[in-house]
């Protein structure tokens, strides 16, 4: 649609002042636009093909030739200005409207609701890889086995004698029928005799897994829990390199600042034997050392049984349990928060440790 | 083992004030961990004295009952009531309400008066009741907290008591005394006993010890006792199950009199309860010596003492008043009538002492420890005999316990002993260890002195000859736990202190990392959770309705499951075949905690038994089986796939202000499954599956390319819903995940990426209902040949418009070249090929 002025005459393309008057009217009118569509108004009348500037435009053809260059630089300089006056004008105008819009579009972005979220691992399991990264990183192997076993790579193989009371005290699980000796492994040692027996020397492995006992489920026992087991059998390893390990095993794990102590004790599977106590600064009821494992240098029974000659190898190996790691390093209180699965417990440690 | 202080006084170097925590703290550096105090001062405080009850007045009340108002002078007559205190009467005689009538004017008793505070955090005070002010109480042993015994009040004369009026009575009742208590491993039977923890307390503390067993002067040699015959015809792994038998006499006995005060308290704390003056005797002496003994009455026995085997059918009447039948492998000590002991582990009821006893016969033998271990095991009968018997007992200390015993019946109960005595048996040889001069320190890391080597192993009571290369030693009698020179290096190190042994690091050969497996196994759980699903870890414990119906797809086929023979609960008695049991029941316990939008999953072992099961011999200790018994162990555990199962109930998301959560479905369950094999590079398929624990109409198989079954995924059958109280609509799935990464590609191929345009075609193809779109999807790609580089479907339709019983499906089909632009002719016969093998194949129409 076009539109002319009312009343508007055609001025003069030579007459400077008329024209000037109008290019100044343009400028004004487009200056006063407030909206784009304003502006679109304003630029029809003032540019469309009725308007003045556009009909005295169209009044050079009709000039006499001496005139036509005069009168087209005024023209072309008048309309340059109003152009360029309407550009100027339409990118401020664009530019507000696309600032309002943005700022009507505000959100409440604290309101946004949650339609993903990431799971959350077991702390458990995170636990456990935590550990085996240590030792990983340490050049040693992960080393697994099954959780129902052979009494004999639970127990004789690391010189339980049948009538000892070691044995009883480990509290087993027996698979029926009793003649196919199987059990639930107690421990994760029996990972240690099968990589024995399966792995060239030097072996430098570490076997975490679950195992089992026949304890009631209550705040500090579990039937079903993990522990992380050492084995390392070379030449010449003695008591030290054990406590070496064991001490930049607890460093990783817990800072510069941990210190391991060992007491005597016994195990059928390593002599000498040592329990593993870990200096608890944070401990509740003030700072302590907290039992943490088992250790001690494998016994020559055990390396007889996995045909390894104790005259050229030693080794030593370790244990420490899951559960009691996570209940002091993360203070849980109550063994049950890691049993029954109740979501919140692992949702609360989400994919960390 | 709990150790009365007063008593490890008697032979270790206690410093004066030193309490249970000092001694475990000692203690604790040789080996023995600490495990709790017993000290009656933690719950007992005084002022409690001994008074004579000078006068009762019987006062009947309203209820029935009668009280007594009684005077009780508790300061020696003529002298000043030296304690204050509110109550307290400077007369020295209180006014006391005391409701047992077990006593009478003139008796000594325990009084606590006010101030004093009893176990149960019961203070002491006077107060006013049954009319009168009664201040302080007369105390029974229960309400002392030193036995059970509440038939009424402590007359001290009944245990043989006159005690000064005003007398401190928790020192005359060894109330100040306190007990550690340690926890012994099994390896040192010795330190069953006072003797042997007092050794090693003075190992501990550097300090002198004085051995109990020297201050016995048990008789050089016995002969002309009670005739005592060793007959055993069937000794377990050759060894004899007795070896010693000391038989001593005591004639003339009162069998009545009680146990003084300093006895029983020190039994008390050590954790035993008094019994009677002769079995009394017979249990100090156990835990001071650690040689358990017994006492027969001699007058109940007939013929000569036999140690022998039982025979088939064989009963006794044990102390505990059961009759036991006894198996053939049992030790027994028998007379002319029979059984009256199975030995090392419970007395016989017929031969028992008793009140009327006079005469006594001390038994002191050492028994083979396994052959103790199989019958306290067999009858159930832990003893503190047993305990000792079976983690192994000195053997030369047997006539020194009986000498003790003997001496003190003789003592405390007024008995004559007799000379004459019987010493029966044979030593066990010695058994002489070598120990190479290096070796402790090559396996501890410590450059033991030659001092330190020999005198630690002197102090234990071995005898250490110096050789060329090294030392021979000789471990003590009581030793049985030292064969080996691993054994002699823990003693070294243990002596000398753990806590000297140095740090060294070892470093061991460059490791290949994780294996691909754990790798993988790593990646999937980690993918899932990452995905929005909490890892859980439930018991594997389930039943056997469980394993019927989740671990085997048809029902009514029961699950080949293992049984467990000492399960925690009957009900759920056999290892999981399946790993979903335990993530419902999870979920169970997560909606009634108020949770009810649950995407659990678990990654664990299930147990598939096969044909073999385990093996019917276990090869010995200490030796390599041959390949073949090792193979045949293998081959016996059964087979423990990792399965990786999710159970998802309710919604994808907790409801929020402009969100609508969506409740998950079946498709969730196999897009879980799909995601699985993404993150591992391996293509799943899907198809129609049925398996009992799955809706049968939306269940999927989970497959390999190979046709190999990997699980299933869908919604859980209703009626297993209800019947679980589950949300409806419930899904899950189940995997068996190590097929799955034994699938996974060791190299992914790269694929030659065409970056000409895409000709994008749809098409909708009508067909029957019961076609899989899967099925059309591959005849689809079948068809359209190596220009189709993808297809997939964007539209299910059925109703008006489609014939019944047929369903219109819509794919969109994206054609790209290699090496060209292709034309929209070329797309459309790549097309058209497409359809005309689904038309082929399943009648599809081009709708």
């Amino acid at each position: 649609m076009t539109e002319t002025l009312p009343g508007a005459g055609v001025p003069n393309p030579l007459d400077e002042a008329a024209i000037t008057a109008a290019v100044d009217q343009a400028v004004a009118a487009i200056a006063a636009a407030s909206t784009l569509d304003e502006l679109k108004a304003v630029r029809l009348a003032h540019t469309g093909e009725k308007s003045a500037l556009s009909l005295a435009n169209r009044e050079i053809g009709g000039l006499p030739k001496d005139q036509k260059a005069a009168a087209g630089k005024l023209m072309g300089s008048s309309r340059g200005r109003v152009n360029k006056a309407l550009a100027d004008r339409t990118a401020e105008l664009e530019a507000e409207n696309d600032a309002r819009i943005l700022v009507e579009e505000t959100v409440d972005v604290t309101a946004a609701p949650r339609r993903r979220r990431a799971g959350a691992r077991h702390p458990l399991s995170t636990l456990q890889e935590r550990v085996a990264d240590i030792f990983v990183g340490m050049g040693w192997e992960i080393a697994e086995g099954p959780e129902v076993e052979s009494e004999w790579f639970n127990f004789d193989a690391l010189n339980f004698k049948p009538d000892h009371p070691a044995r009883e005290m480990q509290d087993t699980f027996f698979v029926e029928p009793p003649e196919a000796h199987l059990l639930m492994r107690t421990h994760t040692s029996p990972v240690q005799v099968r990589s024995m027996l399966e792995r060239e020397l030097p072996i430098y492995v570490l076997c975490p897994g679950k195992v089992f006992r026949t304890d009631e489920l209550d705040a500090t026992h579990t039937p079903v829990f993990h522990q992380f087991e050492g084995l390392a059998i070379d030449k010449k390893l003695s008591m030290a390199d054990l406590r070496g390990t064991l001490e930049h095993f607890a460093r990783q794990m817990f800072g510069d600042e941990a210190q391991i102590r060992l007491r005597p004790n016994y195990f059928p599977f390593t002599e000498p034997s040592a329990e593993l106590d870990i200096w608890h600064p944070g401990a509740k009821g003030g700072p302590s050392w907290i039992e943490w494992g088992g250790c001690g240098m494998v016994n020559p029974n055990v390396l007889r049984a996995a045909g390894i000659d104790p005259e050229i190898y030693s080794g030593f190996a370790f244990g420490m349990g899951i559960e009691r790691t996570l209940m002091f390093r993360n203070e849980v209180g109550d063994m049950r928060d890691m049993i029954e699965g109740d979501v919140r417990f692992s949702e609360h440690f989400g994919m960390e440790i | 083992m709990r150790i009365p202080l007063s008593w490890l006084r008697e032979f270790a170097q206690v410093p004066a004030g030193a309490t249970a925590e000092d001694v475990m703290a000692e203690l604790v550096k040789v080996g023995f961990e600490e495990e709790a105090v017993h000290r009656p001062t933690d719950t007992l405080q005084g002022p409690i004295v001994v008074g004579q009850v000078l006068s009762i007045v019987k006062e009947p009340q309203t209820n029935g009952k009668t009280i007594n108002w009684c005077q009780v002078r508790v300061v020696p007559e003529g002298q000043q009531q030296s304690l204050t205190g509110e109550g307290i009467d400077p007369s020295g005689v209180q006014g006391i309400i005391c409701g047992a009538h077990n006593f009478v004017e003139g008796d000594k008793v325990v009084v606590t008066l006010p101030g004093a505070v009893l176990p149960g955090d019961f203070h002491i005070s006077a107060r006013k009741t049954y009319g009168h002010l009664s201040a302080g109480m007369i105390a029974s042993v229960r309400e002392l907290g030193i036995g059970e015994d509440h038939d009424g009040i402590l007359v001290l004369s009944r245990i043989g008591l006159d005690p000064e009026i005003g007398t401190d009575a928790m020192e005359l009742l060894g109330l100040y005394d306190q007990a550690a208590e340690i926890n012994v491993t099994p390896d040192r039977g010795y330190a069953f006993s006072i003797r042997g923890v007092a050794r090693e307390y003075a190992h501990a503390t550097g300090t002198s010890f004085t051995d109990p067993a020297a201050s016995v002067q048990a008789p050089a040699g016995l002969a002309g006792g009670f005739g005592v015959k060793l007959n055993d015809g069937a000794p377990i792994y050759g060894k004899p199950g007795c070896d010693r038998f000391v038989a001593r006499t005591v004639r003339g006995i009162d069998a009545t009199k009680p146990t003084p005060p300093w006895m029983t308290s020190r039994l008390r704390l050590a954790g035993i309860r008094s019994i009677s003056l002769p079995v009394d005797i017979s249990n100090y002496v156990m835990l001071e010596l650690g040689q358990p003994t017994h006492c027969y009455d001699l007058d109940t026995l007939s013929g000569d003492i036999v140690v022998r085997r039982a025979v088939a059918g064989e009963k006794i009447t044990t102390l505990d008043a059961k009759e036991r039948t006894l198996d053939v492998e049992d030790l027994l000590i028998t007379d002319g009538s029979g059984a009256i002991g199975i030995a090392g582990v419970m007395g016989g009821a017929a031969t028992e002492v008793s009140g009327s006893t006079t005469n006594v016969l001390v038994e002191a033998a050492h028994f083979d420890e396994v052959s103790i271990a199989r019958s306290r095991r067999r009858h159930k009968l832990p003893s503190e005999a047993s305990k000792r018997f079976e983690r192994g007992v000195d053997w030369q200390v047997a006539g020194v316990a009986a000498q003790r015993v003997v001496d003190l019946l003789v003592e405390l109960a007024g008995g004559t002993a007799v000379a004459e005595g019987t010493d029966v048996g044979t030593a066990p040889d010695a058994v002489a260890v070598e120990l190479p001069a290096a070796f402790a320190a090559e396996r501890i890391g410590i450059d033991f002195t030659e001092d330190q080597i020999l005198t630690s192993l002197q102090d234990l009571g071995a005898v250490v000859v110096r050789n060329a290369g090294g030392y021979t030693v000789t471990a003590p009698s009581w030793r049985n736990d030292l064969e080996t020179r691993e054994d002699l290096t823990e003693e070294i190190a243990r002596l000398v202190g753990y806590d000297k042994i140095p740090a060294s690091l070892p470093v061991a050969p460059p490791g290949r990392g994780l294996t691909r497996v754990q790798q993988q196994r790593r990646r999937l759980v980690q993918a899932l959770a990452a995905s929005g699903l909490t890892e859980v870890l439930a018991y594997p414990f389930v039943s056997k309705a469980a394993n019927d119906t989740f671990g085997v797809p048809t029902a009514g086929t029961p699950r080949k499951a293992l049984k467990l023979a000492n399960p925690i609960s009957e009900e759920q008695g056999y290892l999981r075949t399946s790993i979903l049991p335990g993530l419902i029941e999870v979920a169970k316990r997560n909606h009634s905690r108020g949770f009810r939008d649950l995407a659990l999953f678990e990654a664990g072992l299930v147990f598939l038994p096969g044909d073999t099961l385990g093996t019917a011999t276990i090869p010995p200790l200490g030796i390599r089986p041959s390949d073949e018994v090792l193979d045949g162990l293998y081959d016996g555990v059964p087979d423990q796939p990792l399965y990786l199962a999710a159970v998802l109930t309710g919604h994808d998301s907790p409801a929020a202000a402009g969100h609508t959560p969506r409740a998950w479905d079946w498709a969730d369950a196999l897009d879980i499954a799909r995601i699985a094999g993404d993150v591992l590079g391996v293509e799943i398929v899907i198809s129609q599956g049925q398996h009992q624990a799955f809706h049968p109409g939306r269940a999927a198989q989970l497959a390999l390319r190979t046709g190999e079954v990997l699980g299933f995924a869908g919604e859980l059958h209703p009626k297993l819903l209800a019947a679980h109280d589950m949300p409806a609509r419930s899904v899950a799935l189940e995997f068996n995940a190590d097929a799955l990464f034994e699938a996974a590609a060791d190299v992914i191929v790269a694929r030659q990426l065409s970056t000409f345009p895409v000709a994008t075609q749809d098409v909708a193809l009508v067909l029957p209902q019961d076609i899989p779109a899967e099925d059309v999807l591959a005849a689809l790609r079948e068809g359209a040949g190596g220009l189709l580089e993808d297809v997939a479907l964007f539209d299910v339709y059925a109703g008006k418009g489609i014939e019944d019983g047929k369903k219109s499906l819509a794919f969109s089909l994206r054609f790209r070249a290699a090496d060209r632009t292709l034309t929209a002719d070329e797309a459309s016969a790549a097309r058209e090929s497409a359809v005309a093998v689904a038309h082929g194949r399943f009648g599809a129409v081009q709708r």
